[in-house]
């Protein structure tokens, strides 16, 4: 459903790689945050923000999780920046099947930041002492749509891994035995 | 359901490549907590005295401390116990790094490694699957080059791995296992793991580590984030640039080594340098500080950046942190940009960075004195840096002397012969010790020195100032938030410490207070190596954010155990006595617990004896620092006495804490009066 141009604060993380220690305290607060019930258990394999580290070549970028993406796609190129060689992937959102980072490890469905929907600022933020990860509200127009919701980002995952006609036929199964 | 412990290990038998998993007991964790705690006791039970460092029914233990893998800040050491070739007592040596957090996402709080490989190996441990693979490709590897090679063939980049470099392999007894930035490096657990063939253990896990209360738990973390951030904008006033702050000292972000380089012994611990640290020295080694380091890095979930990648010109990249900075470069009379050179060779080799450059350069002392002779250092080199090169290529592979020096400088002293032992000076239980000489004895330093079993000054001194500050209003000002003490008392004890006088060293803490200050160092130490914390965030630093106080909250909520001051007190003891009773039972007595002769020019023999007396019966040990069996029996560890008893350590006139004291103690107190 497309909407009408409208003003919105979009909230960011600024990202200063040169700032990274490395230290991986956002994954630890992430998953915290998003366990349920919350802070309850730990686990930076289900962390929405990832730190993409190569230490001996000193390459350390925190990535954020974005959209799910259904096929992998053709970036294999490589950057080199100040010297630094980094893989495409590494400045890479997208959950992809050609990597592991951004799934649940258990399920495999696709992880997204929030950006900690009710806290002030995300918990990666507000964990990081170093300052490598900074936030900020910026006004933007933007065209609205609607929200999805997370059941049906979840279906979407699993009917593109499955296919649509599969997963009807599980639910279908699924309520005949209830 | 198990909080912060995943409640199994991994027992590993080499000899026969069986693999189990293994619940452990939840009781245990009550009584000794978890890291070494839990370790010390699995050392008691299984690894009597008879058994030799390299028999194959010596242990190899990695533990994840208890409460390793959650959002508690800094909690991410590994803790190594095994015994140790040099000292033959219980090494308990730790890393920072990544490791441990892995383990326990792997579902494992401790990896227990018995027998022997028949060929070189490697773990591989991915959650559930566990494998021992072929390491027969990476003999000869270096340590950190070793991490890299099985990430790729793996292909894993988020394995944690620790290895073991030709040093290892090759059972030096000062080899280290190295992991990130981080190494367990005292007491030769690297030779351990080479004898029993292992090459690296690589971790990756992708579980869930649960706390008990939530809520609770992370509301502490944040305290303790906030204090950090706090403290960080207050240093503390008076005192030296590297304890102002929080973490290890802060040596790769420091530039002044005035402090190091004139007070600290240069060679083998024997010259010291006043008026060194000139301009031009400053000016040259911050040059080369700043073109060799590239980053500062932290550990897993730690704001503190106390490690640096360095990459000196024209060599391969590693990682270093702390005093390791200047061992090599002092040790050899040389420079910085000598220092982390050699470094790099070393870290590779994997060897102990206080160890491996003080047996070097007593060496050259040898050779210097023609104890060592052409013969035995065929082409050595003329200048110094050639002969560390020379030297530590020679160890690390225990060719000819090198075979010699591979065990330390009291080994190679007693092999070497003819008034060697002489030069072997700067030991403590046959374990190097910083190159520290000083003059007037100091009677805290004494006891922490003599009774320190992980042997190392650096892992029981810190929380109390290392110095009386010299003006009251300045130790009025430093005990204002001064909160992390257990008791009002230290306050006192520091505000009447003076400089000079009467309430100054050697006589002044007296003996009951030196017991306090060196009991209260020593707990925080033994509480961090039992929950996996960072020294650093809190026994090492003057006011840490983790304290006596904060502890017993962070257990309870995180754990689940039902704890207070009182009885983290009490579990601290128990797993302190046990690691006690273990070198106990390999031999270690009174006469052990002594400092190098030379540490202190102004020694004073009746006081010493004092400090000690008073100090063993502080701990509940008899006169020869034997715990008795009225406190081994109060402290839950009966089995302890009854094994003392039986191998007749303790008999039953001894089993109480001798309020006489023996005949010859006797005179010596009423020639005092």
């Amino acid at each position: 459903m497309k909407g009408e141009k409208k003003k919105k604060i979009v909230k960011t993380i600024k990202i200063d790689v040169d700032k990274c220690n490395g230290c991986r305290a956002c994954e630890v607060v992430c998953s915290a945050f998003h366990a349920s019930p919350k802070y309850s258990s730990n686990n930076p394999a289900r962390s929405r923000i990832r730190v993409i580290r190569d230490p001996l070549r000193d390459v350390y970028v925190p990535v954020c999780a974005g959209e799910y993406a259904v096929a992998e796609c053709a970036g294999r190129d490589k950057y080199t920046i100040d010297g630094k060689e980094y893989d495409e992937c590494a400045f890479c959102r997208a959950s992809c099947p050609s990597r592991q980072e951004f799934k649940e490890p258990d399920s495999g469905l696709p992880l997204k930041c929030d950006m900690c929907e009710g806290e002030d600022e995300p918990l990666c933020v507000q964990w990081c002492l170093v300052d490598a990860l900074t936030y900020e509200e910026r006004e933007e127009e933007v065209e609205e749509t609607e929200e999805q919701e997370e059941l049906e980002i979840g279906l979407e995952a699993l009917a593109s891994k499955y296919g649509l006609q599969k997963i009807m036929e599980t639910v279908a199964r699924l309520s005949k035995k209830e | 359901m198990r909080y912060a412990e995943t409640g199994y290990h991994l027992e590993i038998d080499l000899t026969r490549g069986n693999i189990e998993r293994v619940e452990s007991d939840p009781r245990d964790t009550e009584l000794y907590l978890g890291g070494l705690g839990t370790s010390a006791k699995i050392m008691w039970d299984r690894v009597p005295p008879e058994v030799n460092p390299f028999s194959p029914d010596n242990l190899v233990i990695f533990s994840a401390g208890l409460l390793c893998g959650t959002p508690a800040t800094g909690c991410n050491r590994t803790i190594v116990t095994t015994i140790s070739p040099q000292t033959e007592l219980l090494a308990f040596s730790m890393m920072g790094g990544f490791w441990a957090p892995e383990l326990k996402y792997a579902g494992y709080d401790k990896v227990i490694l018995r027998g022997k490989s028949p060929d070189l190996v490697y773990l591989w441990i991915h959650n559930d699957q566990v494998e021992i693979r072929d390491a027969s490709h990476l003999h000869g590897k270096g340590a950190v080059e070793t991490q890299d090679l099985i990430r790729k063939e793996l292909n894993e980049p988020k394995a944690q791995v620790a290895a073991i470099g030709l040093a290892g392999e090759n059972r030096v007894f000062y080899a280290s296992i190295e992991q990130g930035r981080s190494s367990a490096s005292r007491g030769g657990i690297g030779a351990v793991m080479g004898d029993k063939r292992v090459k690296a253990i690589a971790v990756r896990g992708t579980k869930d580590v649960n706390v008990a209360r939530p809520e609770e738990f992370l509301g502490l973390c944040k305290e303790v984030l906030d204090y950090i951030k706090w403290r960080e904008e207050n240093p503390i006033k008076g005192v030296m640039p590297i304890l102002t702050g929080l973490g290890s000292p802060q040596e790769m972000k420091v530039h002044d080594e005035k402090w190091h380089t004139e007070n600290f012994m240069w060679g083998n611990s024997r010259e010291r340098r006043k008026g060194f640290w000139t301009e031009e020295i400053a000016k040259e080694w911050t040059e080369t500080m700043e073109n060799a380091r590239t980053r500062l890095v932290s550990c897993y979930n730690c704001p503190m950046e106390c490690g640096a990648t360095i990459t000196p010109p024209g060599m391969p990249t590693y990682m270093m942190k702390c005093f390791t900075k200047l061992t090599y470069t002092m040790a050899a009379f040389s420079d910085l940009d000598f220092g982390l050179k050699i470094a790099q060779k070393a870290t590779e080799y994997g060897v102990d960075g206080f160890s491996a450059p003080q047996v070097m350069a007593f060496a050259i002392e040898l050779y210097e004195e023609g104890i060592l002779t052409d013969d035995d250092l065929p082409e050595f080199p003329e200048d110094n840096e050639g002969r560390f090169y020379y030297l530590l290529d020679k160890i690390v592979r225990r060719e000819g002397i090198g075979d010699v020096l591979a065990e330390g400088t009291y080994w190679a002293a007693q092999k070497i012969g003819k008034g060697a032992d002489k030069f072997a000076h700067n030991t403590i239980k046959k374990h190097e010790q910083l190159p520290l000489k000083l003059s007037m004895l100091n009677p805290i330093y004494f006891l922490m020195y003599s009774t320190g079993e992980k042997i190392n000054i650096t892992q029981i001194e810190g929380q109390f100032p290392q110095a009386p500050f010299p003006k009251r209003e300045q130790r009025e000002e430093f005990v204002k938030d001064w909160i992390q003490v257990p008791d009002e008392k230290f306050k006192q004890y520091f505000l009447d410490w003076e400089l000079r006088g009467e309430n100054s060293i050697p006589y002044y803490p007296t003996a009951e207070m030196t017991c306090d200050i060196v009991d209260w160092q020593e707990r925080m130490h033994y509480i961090d190596d039992a929950l996996g914390m960072c020294a650093g965030l809190s026994s090492f630093p003057l006011k840490p954010p983790y304290h006596i106080h904060n502890y017993p909250k962070f257990i309870s909520a995180g754990a689940g155990i039902d704890m207070d001051e009182e009885k983290l007190t009490e579990a601290a003891k128990r797993y302190r006595t046990l690691v006690r009773a273990i070198n106990i039972r390999r031999g270690m007595r009174r006469k052990d617990d002594k400092p190098p002769e030379n540490h202190w020019k102004k020694r004073f023999p009746e006081l010493e004896k004092e400090l000690l007396d008073t100090y063993y019966k502080y701990k509940g040990w008899n006169n020869e620092g034997i715990p008795t069996k009225e406190y081994l029996d109060k402290m839950d560890l009966g089995y302890v006495s009854e094994d003392f008893l039986k191998r007749g350590i303790l008999t039953d006139s001894e089993d109480a804490p001798s309020e006489e004291a023996p005949a010859e103690n006797a005179t010596v107190e009423e020639e005092k009066v």
